[in-house]
């Protein structure tokens, strides 16, 4: 089954997890801007990052037959320092012309913090100022209750934002409701450790409906599956969940999302069936 | 999460058909965690507050309610929504270390 891989940290791969996402059906994928495991020491290390994330990337993802989209921003973990903060952001407008830049993300909070908050609101006015979508990064574990609290509670203060137009990733069983109730996405990231496995992903399908909800690997440097949504499919047909709402989650619901952007292309024929 | 009685496709008969032997293995790996504590070179965690939070979602677990997955996922959050005035770590620990107050 042909999918949209909404959030993967290709940067951090290897050439072999692009040949395993093609040969398991990945037609275009997202990579939102993240933290490299340690923390950049300038400015500059940032343009270096989002010049691999709007050349190279996309031309390796290419040599596969899949679509590479990325969006831009100073992640969360870094979002502390706000020395630092606005020197990237300086950085981003130079970049949203590229022709794979589909919006400012990940953005979000970490531990939450005064800080993190203000770079947050940052982030938004500068995709506000560009009119571009926004996918946000909710904190792990303990914090991510009370994380994605404080952001769809800060966004839904600012009446320049559209719901329809906000991503909100890694959603868990506890924090869906905030997030979809208010009309933003929910992202669902499958990760083998500390994020949701596919049966908990397919269990919050079954709970929460398939409206605005997509599924995603989320894979990066740390233990994470790249082809972990052809995994969440099979899960799915284990249930025998139809081919028609399994297509909608993986494929149809991030074309939908992705499809605001005038920038994402799909044939045309494949945009015309998502709008039936 | 609600109970949403019949939104999953398969009956009851058929899930314990497909699902007992994975889920048999995950009961089995946390009782041999717990086994595994006892049996540690020198108890000095029984008070951490994860241990306290997993032993308070294994209550959670067999007790005869809905929305499980929900209760042991606030078990182990922060519930506060203030912010920090400045970052103390990065990482997260994977349970809240604040007070903590029993789940029914």
């Amino acid at each position: 089954m042909d999918y949209v891989e909404m959030h993967a940290h290709m940067a951090s791969r290897t050439t072999d997890d692009y040949e395993q996402m093609a040969l398991t059906g990945c037609v275009a994928l997202s990579e939102p801007a993240f933290w490299a495991g340690y923390d950049r020491l300038s400015a500059a290390a940032f343009a270096a990052y989002f010049e691999q994330l709007t050349d190279f990337e996309p031309k390796r993802a290419a040599k596969y037959g899949i679509q590479h989209y990325t969006w831009l921003c100073l992640n969360p973990k870094e979002a502390d320092d706000r020395e630092l903060a606005p020197q990237v952001l300086a950085l981003i407008p130079g970049y949203l012309d590229r022709p794979n830049v589909i919006g400012i993300g990940e953005i979000g909070l970490n531990r939450v913090t005064r800080n993190e908050l203000a770079t947050f609101v940052d982030h938004v006015n500068l995709a506000m100022e560009h009119d571009q979508l926004i996918l946000i990064h909710t904190p792990h574990l303990e914090d991510k209750y009370r994380g994605t609290k404080v952001i769809v509670e800060a966004l839904g203060g600012d009446a320049r934002v559209k719901p329809e137009r906000v991503m909100v990733d890694h959603a868990e069983e506890h924090t869906m409701p905030m997030i979809l109730e208010r009309g933003y996405w929910g992202g669902i990231t499958l990760y083998p450790q500390t994020k949701v496995s596919p049966g908990r992903a397919a269990d919050m399908i079954e709970v929460f409906g398939s409206e605005r909800v997509c599924v995603a690997s989320a894979c990066d440097w740390g233990p994470s599956i790249p082809i972990a949504i052809p995994q969440f499919v099979m899960e799915m047909r284990r249930r025998r969940h139809p081919e028609r709402l399994i297509r909608k989650i993986v494929y149809d619901n991030p074309v939908q999302f992705l499809g605001q952007s005038p920038k994402f292309r799909l044939p045309r024929a494949e945009l015309a069936a998502v709008a039936r | 999460m609600n109970a949403r009685p019949g939104t999953c496709p398969l009956t009851q008969r058929e899930l314990v058909e497909e699902y007992f032997i994975e889920n048999r293995t995950k009961l089995l790996d946390i009782a041999a965690f717990l086994d595994r504590l006892d049996r540690s070179s020198e108890m000095n965690a029984e008070d951490d507050f994860r241990l306290a939070a997993f032993r308070q979602a294994l209550r959670v677990l067999s007790a005869d309610a809905p929305a499980r997955v929900e209760s042991i996922q606030m078990i182990f959050s922060d519930p506060t929504t203030e912010l920090l005035p400045e970052l103390d770590r990065k990482s997260a620990f994977g349970a809240y270390a604040g007070p903590r107050t029993e789940v029914q």
